[in-house]
């Protein structure tokens, strides 16, 4: 449990700082923007109760607006994606539930699993947020064209991670 | 009343979520108002301090191109001080304190963040209220101009950036002094657009565009860009004129706040064109 706090903690701190200090520099073309930070949410265990996910959250969202002083558009964005995680996990767990102790990952779950899994959510997340950001649905494609550029870019992101964590269990 | 407390219980996951919700959605339509939440933007203690260790590094990188600038700036200047005019007349020449008095005044600052990749970009500088710095005043760099100050605290400014959908620039064609403004939208940070040009005036791609001083905000005369191409559409009384901005909002670094002596003057004076005689 301890260990798992430190884990995660250290994990949420790095994964806000990698976000606010380098990935929001990043643009293509001034159109897709990467959001790893929502690997966080993607990434806790499957019994975490629900409550514990938003106010987790509630609160990640709040970190990474603070560097970009927009406060409430990353909170609310990530907000809904940590409620849909709960009724997706429901919507696609596999027959006879999921394994105690274990949480979201391409080693446990599977490839495609997880890229159902994670697709679905960073793409209700990168939607949301980028719809809030325009405020306005006259720009319609153009803003629906970011969010799934943006998605892309987010994806390979988590994956990229997702590999370093498959070379580390199995060395050791 | 045992019947609301069960089915408040029953679904209490979706009440938390819909009053984390709303939370979010007040602190976000207040911010989009008002852009002055001064626990949680950019130019706070705790993440202003961040930036600006981070930005002590990245200058290191920027130093000679900076050096460049501003020695070129210290040419520009110099040519213009009195000590460099020759007397044409040969009679003395009085320059008269009372004559000319000061109308704008430049505080060096240095951007310590800046951002050109969303719909509203912000700069944050190094100097605050402790500075003499207040909402209203524009900033500038040697190569052209960057925009206005938008929220102040202690030790630093967040800057409404020429990159903002909302800021529109009073600018003009150097050449032929016609007046229009300047808007920007997403997409290449680059590229702004020159609205209210009429149709009669001539134009040539390169033309210089520069501030107006009608607003008071930026100086007569600041650079703003040259025009990279422009068109006329069909049955259309005003151009659609494409500037190349000629700063590179992405490598900013020292820059300077320009205060106006008499905005506040002027100001008084126009609003009493807007009150009604009895």
């Amino acid at each position: 449990m301890i260990e798992n706090v430190l884990k995660y903690g250290s994990m949420f701190i790095l994964l806000i700082l990698f976000q606010g200090l380098i990935l929001n520099n990043i643009e293509f073309g001034g159109y897709v923007v990467p959001f790893l930070y929502v690997f966080f949410i993607l990434a806790l265990p499957f019994e975490t109760p629900n409550w514990i996910v938003l106010i987790i959250a509630f609160v990640l969202g709040i970190c990474v607006d603070s560097f970009t002083s927009t406060l409430g558009m990353h909170t609310s964005a990530s907000l809904v994606m940590a409620f849909s995680r709960s009724y997706l996990l429901k919507l696609i767990e596999p027959r006879g539930g999921y394994e105690f102790n274990s949480k979201p990952s391409v080693q446990i779950m599977g490839l495609p699993w997880y890229l159902m899994y994670a697709f679905i959510l960073v793409f209700i997340h990168h939607l949301f947020l980028f719809y809030v950001e325009s405020f306005k649905f006259t720009q319609f494609f153009y803003t629906f064209g970011r969010a799934a550029f943006s998605t892309f870019f987010t994806m390979i992101l988590v994956l990229t991670v997702q590999l370093f964590n498959y070379k580390s269990t199995t060395k050791s | 009343m045992r019947n609301l407390i069960r089915f408040l219980s029953k679904n209490s996951f979706i009440f938390l979520f819909v009053f984390l919700l709303f939370i979010s959605f007040v602190l976000l339509v207040k911010h989009n108002n008002y852009q002055n939440s001064k626990v949680f933007n950019s130019s706070n203690f705790l993440i202003g301090n961040l930036y600006s260790t981070i930005n002590n590094v990245n200058d290191y990188f920027n130093l000679k191109e900076v050096n460049a600038e501003l020695a070129e700036q210290n040419a520009r200047l110099q040519s213009t001080q009195i000590s460099t005019f020759t007397k044409v007349f040969g009679t003395t020449v009085e320059i008269d304190d009372t004559t000319y008095s000061q109308k704008y005044v430049y505080t060096s600052a240095k951007a310590i963040n800046t951002s050109t990749n969303k719909r509203e970009n912000y700069i944050t500088l190094d100097k605050g209220a402790l500075n003499g710095i207040e909402a209203g005043m524009g900033v500038v760099s040697p190569t052209g101009i960057i925009g206005t100050v938008k929220n102040v605290s202690e030790n630093f400014c967040s800057v409404m950036s020429v990159l903002h959908e909302k800021n529109a620039v009073s600018a003009k064609i150097k050449k032929s002094g016609f007046r229009g403004s300047l808007v920007w939208e997403l997409g290449n940070y680059r590229i702004a657009q020159l609205k209210d040009i009429p149709n009669h005036v001539k134009l040539n791609k390169g033309d210089t565009i520069i501030t107006s001083g009608y607003s008071m905000i930026f100086p007569e005369g600041e650079m703003i860009g040259i025009i990279k191409n422009f068109d006329l559409p069909e049955g259309n009384n005003f151009y659609n004129i494409a500037v190349e901005f000629s700063v590179d909002y992405k490598k900013l670094s020292h820059v300077f706040i320009v205060k106006s002596w008499m905005k506040e003057e002027q100001k008084k004076l126009e609003e009493l064109n807007d009150v009604v005689p009895k």
